[in-house]
Protein backbone atom coordinates (compact mmCIF):
# COMPACT_ATOMS: atom_id res chain seq x y z
CA UNK A 1 0.00 0.00 0.00
CA UNK A 2 2.72 2.25 0.95
CA UNK A 3 5.21 4.43 -1.03
CA UNK A 4 8.75 2.94 -2.60
CA UNK A 5 11.62 5.15 -2.02
CA UNK A 6 11.68 6.38 -4.98
CA UNK A 7 8.46 8.00 -4.81
CA UNK A 8 8.54 9.27 -1.52
CA UNK A 9 12.04 11.05 -2.85
CA UNK A 10 9.49 12.51 -5.98
CA UNK A 11 6.94 13.30 -3.24
CA UNK A 12 9.73 14.89 -1.22
CA UNK A 13 11.12 16.93 -3.81
CA UNK A 14 7.46 18.00 -5.33
CA UNK A 15 6.30 19.33 -2.00
CA UNK A 16 8.84 21.48 -1.63
CA UNK A 17 8.87 22.79 -4.96
CA UNK A 18 5.43 23.56 -4.60
CA UNK A 19 6.29 25.33 -1.26
CA UNK A 20 8.70 27.07 -3.18
CA UNK A 21 6.31 27.80 -5.95
CA UNK A 22 4.01 29.42 -3.03
CA UNK A 23 5.97 31.99 -1.43
CA UNK A 24 7.38 32.92 -4.10
CA UNK A 25 3.56 33.97 -5.83
CA UNK A 26 2.52 35.31 -3.28
CA UNK A 27 5.61 37.58 -2.68
CA UNK A 28 5.35 38.66 -6.58
CA UNK A 29 1.80 39.57 -5.58
CA UNK A 30 2.38 41.19 -2.28
CA UNK A 31 -0.70 39.49 -1.80
CA UNK A 32 -2.37 36.33 -1.06
CA UNK A 33 -3.07 32.91 1.25
CA UNK A 34 0.48 31.02 2.19
CA UNK A 35 -1.00 30.18 5.38
CA UNK A 36 -3.72 27.54 3.90
CA UNK A 37 -2.07 26.61 0.86
CA UNK A 38 1.05 25.39 2.34
CA UNK A 39 -1.14 23.12 4.90
CA UNK A 40 -2.51 21.33 1.78
CA UNK A 41 0.54 21.15 0.17
CA UNK A 42 1.17 17.14 0.63
CA UNK A 43 -3.08 16.60 0.24
CA UNK A 44 -3.21 18.47 -3.21
CA UNK A 45 -0.21 17.00 -4.40
CA UNK A 46 -0.88 12.72 -3.98
CA UNK A 47 -4.37 13.53 -5.04
CA UNK A 48 -3.28 14.91 -7.95
CA UNK A 49 0.01 13.00 -9.05
CA UNK A 50 -1.92 9.10 -7.66
CA UNK A 51 -5.43 9.47 -8.09
CA UNK A 52 -7.12 12.36 -9.77
CA UNK A 53 -8.09 11.23 -13.48
CA UNK A 54 -7.42 13.93 -15.28
CA UNK A 55 -5.67 15.00 -18.79
CA UNK A 56 -3.91 18.23 -19.10
CA UNK A 57 -3.32 17.68 -22.51
CA UNK A 58 -7.59 17.96 -22.91
CA UNK A 59 -8.82 19.32 -19.79
CA UNK A 60 -12.29 19.36 -20.26
CA UNK A 61 -12.47 14.86 -21.15
CA UNK A 62 -15.88 14.21 -20.56
CA UNK A 63 -14.98 11.49 -17.98
CA UNK A 64 -12.28 13.36 -15.76
CA UNK A 65 -12.71 13.27 -12.16
CA UNK A 66 -13.26 16.72 -10.54
CA UNK A 67 -11.59 18.45 -8.19
CA UNK A 68 -13.28 21.82 -6.33
CA UNK A 69 -11.30 24.33 -4.26
CA UNK A 70 -14.11 24.92 -2.05
CA UNK A 71 -11.39 26.70 0.02
CA UNK A 72 -10.98 29.16 -3.12
CA UNK A 73 -8.03 31.28 -1.25
CA UNK A 74 -5.89 28.94 -1.32
CA UNK A 75 -4.43 29.44 -4.60
CA UNK A 76 -1.41 29.27 -4.89
CA UNK A 77 -1.25 26.14 -3.81
CA UNK A 78 -3.84 24.80 -6.23
CA UNK A 79 -2.06 27.00 -9.14
CA UNK A 80 1.34 25.37 -8.10
CA UNK A 81 -0.38 21.37 -8.52
CA UNK A 82 -2.23 22.53 -11.45
CA UNK A 83 1.39 23.81 -13.14
CA UNK A 84 3.33 20.79 -11.88
CA UNK A 85 0.93 18.63 -13.51
CA UNK A 86 0.91 20.10 -16.57
CA UNK A 87 -2.26 22.18 -17.24
CA UNK A 88 -0.30 25.08 -17.76
CA UNK A 89 2.96 26.63 -18.00
CA UNK A 90 4.72 27.33 -14.45
CA UNK A 91 6.41 30.35 -15.67
CA UNK A 92 3.06 31.61 -15.32
CA UNK A 93 2.42 31.73 -11.57
CA UNK A 94 4.34 34.68 -11.75
CA UNK A 95 1.37 36.45 -13.10
CA UNK A 96 -0.29 35.15 -9.83
CA UNK A 97 -2.85 38.13 -9.11
CA UNK A 98 -1.72 40.52 -11.64
CA UNK A 99 -4.32 42.56 -13.61
CA UNK A 100 -3.61 41.40 -16.98
CA UNK A 101 -3.96 37.58 -15.86
CA UNK A 102 -5.98 34.76 -15.47
CA UNK A 103 -4.14 33.60 -12.37
CA UNK A 104 -6.85 35.28 -10.08
CA UNK A 105 -6.78 36.03 -6.04
CA UNK A 106 -9.40 33.47 -6.13
CA UNK A 107 -10.12 30.52 -8.89
CA UNK A 108 -12.22 31.59 -12.13
CA UNK A 109 -13.50 28.46 -13.62
CA UNK A 110 -14.15 29.65 -17.50
CA UNK A 111 -10.26 30.91 -17.80
CA UNK A 112 -8.09 28.36 -15.92
CA UNK A 113 -7.39 24.81 -17.53
CA UNK A 114 -8.12 22.16 -15.16
CA UNK A 115 -10.35 24.38 -13.06
CA UNK A 116 -14.15 23.46 -13.48
CA UNK A 117 -16.07 26.04 -11.18
CA UNK A 118 -14.84 29.52 -9.91
CA UNK A 119 -14.63 29.40 -5.78
CA UNK A 120 -13.73 32.61 -3.20
CA UNK A 121 -17.35 32.54 -1.05
CA UNK A 122 -16.61 29.95 1.14
CA UNK A 123 -19.56 26.63 1.36
CA UNK A 124 -19.85 26.41 -2.43
CA UNK A 125 -17.96 23.73 -3.58
CA UNK A 126 -19.51 20.56 -1.93
CA UNK A 127 -22.69 21.19 -3.78
CA UNK A 128 -20.79 21.73 -6.86
CA UNK A 129 -19.29 18.28 -6.20
CA UNK A 130 -22.48 16.45 -5.32
CA UNK A 131 -23.72 17.48 -8.74
CA UNK A 132 -21.02 16.42 -10.53
CA UNK A 133 -21.07 12.67 -8.83
CA UNK A 134 -24.99 12.79 -9.17
CA UNK A 135 -24.67 12.89 -13.10
CA UNK A 136 -21.62 10.21 -13.04
CA UNK A 137 -24.21 7.86 -11.42
CA UNK A 138 -27.09 8.41 -13.51
CA UNK A 139 -25.00 7.58 -16.65
CA UNK A 140 -22.82 4.81 -14.88
CA UNK A 141 -19.64 6.52 -14.83
CA UNK A 142 -16.88 5.79 -12.79
CA UNK A 143 -15.58 9.28 -12.38
CA UNK A 144 -15.24 10.77 -9.29
CA UNK A 145 -15.49 14.30 -7.76
CA UNK A 146 -13.13 15.83 -4.84
CA UNK A 147 -13.65 19.06 -3.02
CA UNK A 148 -11.28 20.43 -0.59
CA UNK A 149 -12.71 22.58 2.48
CA UNK A 150 -10.95 24.22 5.10
CA UNK A 151 -11.80 23.57 8.30
CA UNK A 152 -13.06 27.21 9.03
CA UNK A 153 -15.01 26.79 6.04
CA UNK A 154 -17.45 24.46 8.14
CA UNK A 155 -19.13 27.01 9.85
CA UNK A 156 -20.82 27.72 6.15
CA UNK A 157 -24.23 25.91 6.74
CA UNK A 158 -24.44 25.05 2.91
CA UNK A 159 -21.46 22.37 3.54
CA UNK A 160 -23.49 20.92 5.81
CA UNK A 161 -26.93 20.84 3.33
CA UNK A 162 -24.48 19.29 0.80
CA UNK A 163 -23.24 16.30 3.41
CA UNK A 164 -26.43 16.00 4.08
CA UNK A 165 -27.44 15.39 0.29
CA UNK A 166 -24.20 13.45 -0.64
CA UNK A 167 -25.18 11.17 2.22
CA UNK A 168 -28.90 10.86 1.08
CA UNK A 169 -28.26 10.00 -2.58
CA UNK A 170 -25.60 7.55 -1.45
CA UNK A 171 -22.54 9.00 -3.23
CA UNK A 172 -19.95 6.99 -2.67
CA UNK A 173 -18.11 8.97 -5.28
CA UNK A 174 -17.55 11.81 -3.74
CA UNK A 175 -14.65 12.83 -1.18
CA UNK A 176 -14.47 15.34 1.14
CA UNK A 177 -11.02 16.54 2.01
CA UNK A 178 -11.33 19.03 4.88
CA UNK A 179 -7.85 20.87 5.53
CA UNK A 180 -8.21 20.85 9.15
CA UNK A 181 -5.08 23.03 9.74
CA UNK A 182 -6.92 24.63 13.00
CA UNK A 183 -6.85 28.06 12.52
CA UNK A 184 -9.24 30.60 10.66
CA UNK A 185 -8.48 34.55 9.62
CA UNK A 186 -8.97 36.06 13.10
CA UNK A 187 -7.36 33.31 15.39
CA UNK A 188 -8.17 29.60 16.02
CA UNK A 189 -11.00 28.05 15.21
CA UNK A 190 -11.58 26.51 18.51
CA UNK A 191 -11.57 30.29 19.91
CA UNK A 192 -13.79 31.69 16.96
CA UNK A 193 -16.51 28.78 16.59
CA UNK A 194 -15.58 25.29 17.67
CA UNK A 195 -16.03 22.26 15.23
CA UNK A 196 -15.73 19.65 18.29
CA UNK A 197 -15.95 16.63 17.69
CA UNK A 198 -16.21 16.76 13.64
CA UNK A 199 -15.53 13.10 12.65
CA UNK A 200 -18.61 12.18 14.62
CA UNK A 201 -20.58 14.96 13.18
CA UNK A 202 -19.90 13.73 9.50
CA UNK A 203 -20.09 10.23 10.47
CA UNK A 204 -23.61 10.99 12.08
CA UNK A 205 -24.56 12.85 8.71
CA UNK A 206 -24.13 9.46 6.89
CA UNK A 207 -20.16 9.63 6.16
CA UNK A 208 -17.48 7.18 5.67
CA UNK A 209 -14.79 9.15 7.93
CA UNK A 210 -10.76 8.38 7.88
CA UNK A 211 -8.90 10.75 9.92
CA UNK A 212 -4.85 10.97 8.85
CA UNK A 213 -1.92 12.98 9.21
CA UNK A 214 -1.85 15.68 6.48
CA UNK A 215 1.45 15.57 6.09
CA UNK A 216 2.13 12.42 5.39
CA UNK A 217 1.94 11.44 2.03
CA UNK A 218 1.69 7.73 2.07
CA UNK A 219 -1.46 8.53 4.79
CA UNK A 220 -2.80 10.62 2.12
CA UNK A 221 -2.55 8.21 -0.64
CA UNK A 222 -4.00 5.52 1.25
CA UNK A 223 -7.00 7.75 2.71
CA UNK A 224 -7.86 8.35 -0.96
CA UNK A 225 -7.65 4.18 -1.59
CA UNK A 226 -9.81 3.73 1.28
CA UNK A 227 -12.49 6.84 0.20
CA UNK A 228 -12.73 4.59 -3.39
CA UNK A 229 -13.37 1.04 -2.04
CA UNK A 230 -15.58 2.94 -0.07
CA UNK A 231 -19.33 1.91 -1.31
CA UNK A 232 -22.64 3.48 -0.52
CA UNK A 233 -21.86 6.77 1.49
CA UNK A 234 -19.54 9.63 0.37
CA UNK A 235 -16.17 9.53 2.12
CA UNK A 236 -14.62 12.60 4.38
CA UNK A 237 -10.94 12.66 5.01
CA UNK A 238 -10.44 14.44 8.02
CA UNK A 239 -6.53 15.42 7.52
CA UNK A 240 -4.77 17.12 10.33
CA UNK A 241 -2.04 19.94 8.84
CA UNK A 242 -0.30 22.24 10.32
CA UNK A 243 -1.30 26.21 8.79
CA UNK A 244 1.69 27.65 6.92
CA UNK A 245 3.48 24.37 6.93
CA UNK A 246 7.17 23.75 6.05
CA UNK A 247 8.22 27.82 6.76
CA UNK A 248 9.21 28.34 10.82
CA UNK A 249 7.77 31.55 10.95
CA UNK A 250 4.72 30.54 9.04
CA UNK A 251 3.67 27.80 11.14
CA UNK A 252 0.76 27.70 13.30
CA UNK A 253 -0.08 30.99 13.40
CA UNK A 254 -3.11 32.73 11.68
CA UNK A 255 -1.36 35.95 11.15
CA UNK A 256 0.19 34.33 8.19
CA UNK A 257 -3.36 33.53 6.83
CA UNK A 258 -3.59 36.23 4.09
CA UNK A 259 -0.33 37.89 4.33
CA UNK A 260 2.68 38.21 1.86
CA UNK A 261 6.07 36.96 3.00
CA UNK A 262 8.44 40.02 2.20
CA UNK A 263 11.91 39.81 -0.03
CA UNK A 264 13.67 39.27 3.36
CA UNK A 265 11.34 36.64 4.48
CA UNK A 266 10.74 35.12 1.10
CA UNK A 267 14.67 34.77 1.44
CA UNK A 268 14.36 32.93 4.78
CA UNK A 269 11.70 30.88 3.46
CA UNK A 270 13.55 29.66 0.43
CA UNK A 271 16.69 28.46 2.58
CA UNK A 272 14.23 26.67 4.76
CA UNK A 273 12.39 25.14 1.54
CA UNK A 274 16.30 23.31 0.03
CA UNK B 1 -63.97 35.76 -19.24
CA UNK B 2 -61.16 35.06 -21.15
CA UNK B 3 -59.18 31.60 -21.17
CA UNK B 4 -57.05 30.86 -18.39
CA UNK B 5 -54.36 29.19 -17.28
CA UNK B 6 -51.61 29.01 -15.21
CA UNK B 7 -48.24 29.58 -16.55
CA UNK B 8 -46.65 26.64 -14.02
CA UNK B 9 -48.88 24.29 -16.34
CA UNK B 10 -47.51 26.09 -18.98
CA UNK B 11 -44.09 25.34 -17.89
CA UNK B 12 -44.40 22.01 -16.50
CA UNK B 13 -46.09 21.39 -20.35
CA UNK B 14 -43.37 22.36 -21.90
CA UNK B 15 -40.71 20.95 -19.87
CA UNK B 16 -41.87 17.16 -20.01
CA UNK B 17 -42.22 18.00 -23.89
CA UNK B 18 -38.38 19.31 -24.16
CA UNK B 19 -37.49 16.51 -21.83
CA UNK B 20 -38.52 13.50 -24.45
CA UNK B 21 -36.51 15.62 -27.19
CA UNK B 22 -33.61 16.19 -25.05
CA UNK B 23 -31.84 13.63 -22.81
CA UNK B 24 -29.66 16.26 -21.32
CA UNK B 25 -32.43 18.06 -19.30
CA UNK B 26 -32.43 17.22 -16.23
CA UNK B 27 -34.66 19.02 -13.07
CA UNK B 28 -34.37 19.80 -9.53
CA UNK B 29 -36.69 20.87 -6.85
CA UNK B 30 -36.34 21.99 -3.18
CA UNK B 31 -39.22 20.12 -1.76
CA UNK B 32 -41.59 21.87 -3.53
CA UNK B 33 -42.55 19.51 -6.63
CA UNK B 34 -46.06 19.20 -6.10
CA UNK B 35 -46.85 23.49 -5.93
CA UNK B 36 -44.08 24.16 -8.82
CA UNK B 37 -45.90 21.05 -11.08
CA UNK B 38 -42.29 19.92 -11.53
CA UNK B 39 -43.53 16.60 -10.16
CA UNK B 40 -45.09 16.18 -13.78
CA UNK B 41 -41.83 15.73 -15.35
CA UNK B 42 -40.44 13.14 -12.23
CA UNK B 43 -43.62 11.35 -13.27
CA UNK B 44 -42.65 11.20 -16.51
CA UNK B 45 -38.42 11.14 -15.90
CA UNK B 46 -37.76 9.80 -12.22
CA UNK B 47 -34.18 9.44 -12.96
CA UNK B 48 -34.03 12.68 -14.50
CA UNK B 49 -35.29 14.23 -11.28
CA UNK B 50 -33.88 15.48 -8.24
CA UNK B 51 -35.76 16.52 -4.88
CA UNK B 52 -32.77 18.29 -3.03
CA UNK B 53 -34.89 18.93 -0.64
CA UNK B 54 -35.19 22.16 1.46
CA UNK B 55 -31.84 23.92 0.99
CA UNK B 56 -31.88 26.55 -1.57
CA UNK B 57 -28.23 27.14 -1.50
CA UNK B 58 -27.08 23.67 -1.68
CA UNK B 59 -29.93 23.15 -4.76
CA UNK B 60 -28.27 25.76 -6.97
CA UNK B 61 -24.22 24.55 -6.31
CA UNK B 62 -25.51 20.85 -7.35
CA UNK B 63 -26.82 22.24 -10.24
CA UNK B 64 -23.98 23.81 -11.03
CA UNK B 65 -21.83 20.68 -10.97
CA UNK B 66 -24.74 18.92 -12.93
CA UNK B 67 -23.91 21.82 -15.60
CA UNK B 68 -20.09 21.21 -15.13
CA UNK B 69 -21.41 16.96 -15.91
CA UNK B 70 -22.24 18.02 -19.38
CA UNK B 71 -26.45 18.51 -18.35
CA UNK B 72 -28.82 21.47 -18.54
CA UNK B 73 -30.50 21.85 -15.37
CA UNK B 74 -33.77 23.45 -14.13
CA UNK B 75 -33.33 24.05 -10.90
CA UNK B 76 -36.44 25.11 -9.59
CA UNK B 77 -37.72 26.85 -6.13
CA UNK B 78 -39.95 29.35 -4.95
CA UNK B 79 -38.74 32.72 -6.45
CA UNK B 80 -38.00 34.68 -3.27
CA UNK B 81 -36.28 31.80 -0.98
CA UNK B 82 -34.89 31.19 -4.48
CA UNK B 83 -32.90 34.39 -5.54
CA UNK B 84 -32.31 35.72 -1.32
CA UNK B 85 -31.21 32.84 -0.18
CA UNK B 86 -28.78 31.52 -3.06
CA UNK B 87 -28.20 34.57 -4.44
CA UNK B 88 -24.75 34.50 -3.72
CA UNK B 89 -24.70 30.48 -5.20
CA UNK B 90 -25.98 32.15 -8.71
CA UNK B 91 -22.87 34.61 -8.83
CA UNK B 92 -20.24 32.28 -8.34
CA UNK B 93 -21.11 28.80 -8.50
CA UNK B 94 -23.19 29.86 -12.07
CA UNK B 95 -22.66 32.67 -13.39
CA UNK B 96 -19.23 33.59 -12.47
CA UNK B 97 -18.74 30.05 -13.68
CA UNK B 98 -20.47 30.61 -16.33
CA UNK B 99 -22.69 26.93 -15.76
CA UNK B 100 -25.20 26.53 -18.11
CA UNK B 101 -27.96 26.10 -15.27
CA UNK B 102 -32.06 27.60 -15.90
CA UNK B 103 -32.86 29.13 -12.44
CA UNK B 104 -36.58 28.76 -12.02
CA UNK B 105 -38.60 30.90 -9.58
CA UNK B 106 -42.09 29.95 -8.89
CA UNK B 107 -44.65 31.84 -6.70
CA UNK B 108 -43.73 35.26 -9.31
CA UNK B 109 -45.12 38.29 -7.57
CA UNK B 110 -48.75 37.78 -5.74
CA UNK B 111 -49.16 34.07 -6.92
CA UNK B 112 -48.16 33.24 -3.88
CA UNK B 113 -51.39 35.04 -2.68
CA UNK B 114 -52.77 34.22 0.78
CA UNK B 115 -49.19 33.18 1.80
CA UNK B 116 -48.28 36.48 2.84
CA UNK B 117 -45.12 39.13 2.50
CA UNK B 118 -42.62 36.39 2.98
CA UNK B 119 -43.92 34.14 -0.08
CA UNK B 120 -44.16 36.97 -2.17
CA UNK B 121 -41.21 37.22 -5.08
CA UNK B 122 -41.63 41.77 -5.33
CA UNK B 123 -37.59 41.49 -5.53
CA UNK B 124 -36.51 39.19 -7.57
CA UNK B 125 -36.27 40.74 -11.06
CA UNK B 126 -33.99 43.18 -9.41
CA UNK B 127 -32.07 40.49 -8.02
CA UNK B 128 -31.12 38.43 -11.00
CA UNK B 129 -31.12 41.62 -13.10
CA UNK B 130 -28.13 42.51 -11.21
CA UNK B 131 -25.63 39.42 -12.14
CA UNK B 132 -23.50 39.64 -14.98
CA UNK B 133 -24.49 36.72 -17.55
CA UNK B 134 -27.95 36.20 -16.23
CA UNK B 135 -30.45 36.58 -18.73
CA UNK B 136 -34.12 37.13 -16.95
CA UNK B 137 -37.13 36.20 -18.48
CA UNK B 138 -40.71 37.25 -17.53
CA UNK B 139 -43.37 35.72 -19.62
CA UNK B 140 -46.65 37.29 -19.35
CA UNK B 141 -49.16 33.77 -19.60
CA UNK B 142 -48.90 30.03 -19.93
CA UNK B 143 -48.53 30.38 -23.89
CA UNK B 144 -45.64 32.39 -23.73
CA UNK B 145 -44.53 30.53 -20.87
CA UNK B 146 -44.04 27.54 -23.43
CA UNK B 147 -41.59 29.30 -25.88
CA UNK B 148 -39.91 31.16 -22.80
CA UNK B 149 -38.99 27.39 -21.53
CA UNK B 150 -37.53 26.10 -24.56
CA UNK B 151 -35.46 29.03 -25.56
CA UNK B 152 -34.07 29.15 -22.26
CA UNK B 153 -32.47 25.49 -23.17
CA UNK B 154 -31.48 26.54 -26.20
CA UNK B 155 -30.05 29.66 -24.78
CA UNK B 156 -26.33 28.83 -23.75
CA UNK B 157 -25.44 30.51 -20.48
CA UNK B 158 -27.50 31.35 -16.91
CA UNK B 159 -30.77 31.94 -17.43
CA UNK B 160 -33.47 33.15 -14.83
CA UNK B 161 -37.12 32.52 -15.65
CA UNK B 162 -40.14 34.24 -13.54
CA UNK B 163 -43.04 31.53 -13.58
CA UNK B 164 -46.58 32.19 -11.70
CA UNK B 165 -48.72 29.96 -9.40
CA UNK B 166 -52.14 30.94 -10.58
CA UNK B 167 -54.32 30.76 -13.35
CA UNK B 168 -54.19 34.05 -15.46
CA UNK B 169 -55.57 35.03 -18.85
CA UNK B 170 -54.13 33.84 -21.85
CA UNK B 171 -53.24 36.68 -23.96
CA UNK B 172 -50.63 36.00 -26.12
CA UNK B 173 -50.80 34.25 -29.32
CA UNK B 174 -49.24 30.90 -29.89
CA UNK B 175 -47.90 31.68 -32.94
CA UNK B 176 -46.41 34.65 -32.24
CA UNK B 177 -42.55 34.23 -32.61
CA UNK B 178 -40.72 34.34 -29.48
CA UNK B 179 -37.14 35.30 -29.38
CA UNK B 180 -34.97 36.18 -26.09
CA UNK B 181 -34.08 39.94 -25.97
CA UNK B 182 -36.71 40.91 -28.49
CA UNK B 183 -39.89 43.05 -27.34
CA UNK B 184 -43.04 42.71 -28.51
CA UNK B 185 -45.08 45.56 -30.00
CA UNK B 186 -48.49 44.33 -29.27
CA UNK B 187 -50.05 47.66 -30.17
CA UNK B 188 -49.46 50.52 -31.79
CA UNK B 189 -49.88 54.37 -30.71
CA UNK B 190 -48.74 57.88 -30.64
CA UNK B 191 -49.74 59.59 -27.48
CA UNK B 192 -47.84 57.16 -25.17
CA UNK B 193 -46.12 53.93 -24.52
CA UNK B 194 -47.32 51.30 -22.24
CA UNK B 195 -44.54 49.00 -21.56
CA UNK B 196 -45.16 45.54 -19.62
CA UNK B 197 -43.76 42.40 -18.24
CA UNK B 198 -45.34 39.37 -16.86
CA UNK B 199 -48.96 39.38 -16.28
CA UNK B 200 -49.36 43.02 -16.40
CA UNK B 201 -49.60 42.89 -20.39
CA UNK B 202 -53.28 42.08 -20.02
CA UNK B 203 -53.99 45.28 -17.93
CA UNK B 204 -51.73 47.12 -20.05
CA UNK B 205 -53.73 46.20 -23.31
CA UNK B 206 -57.11 46.77 -21.11
CA UNK B 207 -55.39 50.20 -19.99
CA UNK B 208 -54.87 50.74 -24.03
CA UNK B 209 -58.69 50.12 -24.87
CA UNK B 210 -59.88 52.85 -21.69
CA UNK B 211 -57.32 55.19 -23.59
CA UNK B 212 -58.99 54.98 -27.03
CA UNK B 213 -62.28 56.20 -25.44
CA UNK B 214 -60.77 59.17 -24.16
CA UNK B 215 -59.18 59.49 -27.28
CA UNK B 216 -55.82 58.44 -26.34
CA UNK B 217 -53.57 56.41 -28.42
CA UNK B 218 -51.57 54.42 -26.55
CA UNK B 219 -48.79 51.61 -27.88
CA UNK B 220 -48.48 48.46 -25.51
CA UNK B 221 -44.81 47.11 -26.16
CA UNK B 222 -44.15 43.92 -24.19
CA UNK B 223 -41.00 43.14 -23.20
CA UNK B 224 -41.04 39.44 -21.76
CA UNK B 225 -36.94 39.60 -21.49
CA UNK B 226 -35.85 42.22 -18.73
CA UNK B 227 -32.50 41.43 -19.44
CA UNK B 228 -30.74 42.15 -22.12
CA UNK B 229 -33.69 44.17 -22.53
CA UNK B 230 -34.75 45.58 -26.35
CA UNK B 231 -33.31 49.00 -26.09
CA UNK B 232 -34.01 50.04 -29.72
CA UNK B 233 -37.58 48.92 -29.25
CA UNK B 234 -37.68 51.29 -26.24
CA UNK B 235 -35.75 53.85 -27.56
CA UNK B 236 -37.93 54.28 -30.89
CA UNK B 237 -41.30 53.72 -29.18
CA UNK B 238 -40.04 56.65 -26.56
CA UNK B 239 -38.96 58.90 -29.46
CA UNK B 240 -42.51 58.34 -30.97
CA UNK B 241 -44.28 58.95 -27.92
CA UNK B 242 -42.65 60.75 -25.57
CA UNK B 243 -44.44 59.35 -22.73
CA UNK B 244 -43.90 56.17 -21.39
CA UNK B 245 -45.83 53.89 -18.66
CA UNK B 246 -43.97 51.21 -16.94
CA UNK B 247 -46.23 48.32 -15.53
CA UNK B 248 -44.81 45.46 -13.66
CA UNK B 249 -45.60 42.87 -10.65
CA UNK B 250 -42.53 43.52 -9.51
CA UNK B 251 -41.30 46.52 -7.08
CA UNK B 252 -40.68 49.69 -9.12
CA UNK B 253 -37.00 49.86 -7.36
CA UNK B 254 -34.33 47.52 -9.87
CA UNK B 255 -37.15 45.69 -11.99
CA UNK B 256 -38.90 46.63 -15.57
CA UNK B 257 -39.28 50.35 -14.21
CA UNK B 258 -35.70 51.04 -13.35
CA UNK B 259 -34.59 48.90 -16.48
CA UNK B 260 -36.46 51.03 -18.92
CA UNK B 261 -35.67 54.27 -16.82
CA UNK B 262 -32.14 53.48 -17.40
CA UNK B 263 -32.46 53.24 -21.09
CA UNK B 264 -34.85 56.49 -21.43
CA UNK B 265 -32.80 59.19 -19.43
CA UNK B 266 -28.85 57.27 -21.48
CA UNK B 267 -30.34 57.26 -24.82
CA UNK B 268 -34.23 58.78 -25.58
CA UNK B 269 -35.03 60.93 -22.44
CA UNK B 270 -39.09 60.84 -22.08
CA UNK B 271 -41.44 61.31 -19.21
CA UNK B 272 -41.98 58.22 -17.40
CA UNK B 273 -43.96 57.11 -14.64
CA UNK B 274 -43.44 53.31 -13.00
CA UNK B 275 -46.43 51.07 -11.76
CA UNK B 276 -45.12 48.24 -9.67
CA UNK B 277 -45.26 47.99 -5.53
CA UNK B 278 -44.14 50.79 -4.13
CA UNK B 279 -41.12 49.77 -1.97
CA UNK B 280 -43.40 47.68 0.47
CA UNK B 281 -43.41 44.04 1.32
CA UNK B 282 -47.22 42.29 0.56
CA UNK B 283 -49.71 40.96 2.55
CA UNK B 284 -52.12 37.78 2.77
CA UNK B 285 -54.65 38.20 0.31
CA UNK B 286 -56.40 36.36 -2.60
CA UNK B 287 -54.16 37.17 -5.67
CA UNK B 288 -57.03 39.62 -7.25
CA UNK B 289 -56.99 41.61 -3.76
CA UNK B 290 -53.69 41.95 -3.96
CA UNK B 291 -53.35 43.56 -7.42
CA UNK B 292 -56.06 45.61 -6.60
CA UNK B 293 -54.38 46.47 -3.54
CA UNK B 294 -51.21 46.85 -5.32
CA UNK B 295 -52.83 49.07 -8.01
CA UNK B 296 -51.50 46.73 -10.87
CA UNK B 297 -54.63 47.20 -12.82
CA UNK B 298 -55.70 48.50 -16.25
CA UNK B 299 -57.45 51.61 -14.33
CA UNK B 300 -54.00 52.78 -12.96
CA UNK B 301 -52.28 52.20 -16.15
CA UNK B 302 -54.78 54.48 -17.69
CA UNK B 303 -55.32 56.89 -14.94
CA UNK B 304 -51.56 57.54 -14.91
CA UNK B 305 -50.95 57.46 -18.96
CA UNK B 306 -53.40 60.61 -18.69
CA UNK B 307 -51.99 62.62 -15.76
CA UNK B 308 -48.47 62.26 -17.41
CA UNK B 309 -50.54 63.46 -20.50
CA UNK B 310 -52.11 66.42 -18.93
CA UNK B 311 -48.07 67.62 -18.23
CA UNK B 312 -47.74 67.84 -22.07
CA UNK B 313 -46.89 70.85 -23.13
CA UNK B 314 -49.86 71.52 -25.63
Amino acid sequence: MGFSEERKQFYSELTKTIRRHIVKMTNHAGSGHPGGSLSATELMSVLFFEHLNVNPADPDWDDRDCFFLSKGHCTPVYYSVLAEKGFFDTAELMTFRDVDGRLHGHPCGEHIPGVDVSSGSLGQGLSVANGVAMIAKLEGSSRRSYCMIGDGELQEGQVWEAAMTAAHFQLDNVCAIIDWNKIQLDDFVENIKGLKNLGDKFRSFGWHVVEIDGHDVEAVHEAFQEAKSTKGMPTAILAHTIKGKGISFMENTHEWHGLAPNDEQLEIALKELV
Amino acid sequence: MANQEAPRKGFADALIRLGEQHEDIVVLDADCAKSNMTNLFKNRFPERFFNIGISECDLVGTAAGMAIAGKVPFANAYANFLTGRAFDQMRISVCYSNNNVKIVGHNAGTSAAQEGATHLPLEDISLMRSLPRMTVIVPADAVEMEKAVEAAYYHKGPVYLRVGKLPVPIVTKREEPFEIGKAILYRSGTDVTIISTGIMLGESLKAAEELEMQNISAEVLHIHTIKPIDQEAIIASAAKTGHVITAEEHSIIGGLGSAVAEVLSEHQPAKLRRIGTNDRFGVSGKMDELLDLFELRAGRIAATAAELLGERVR
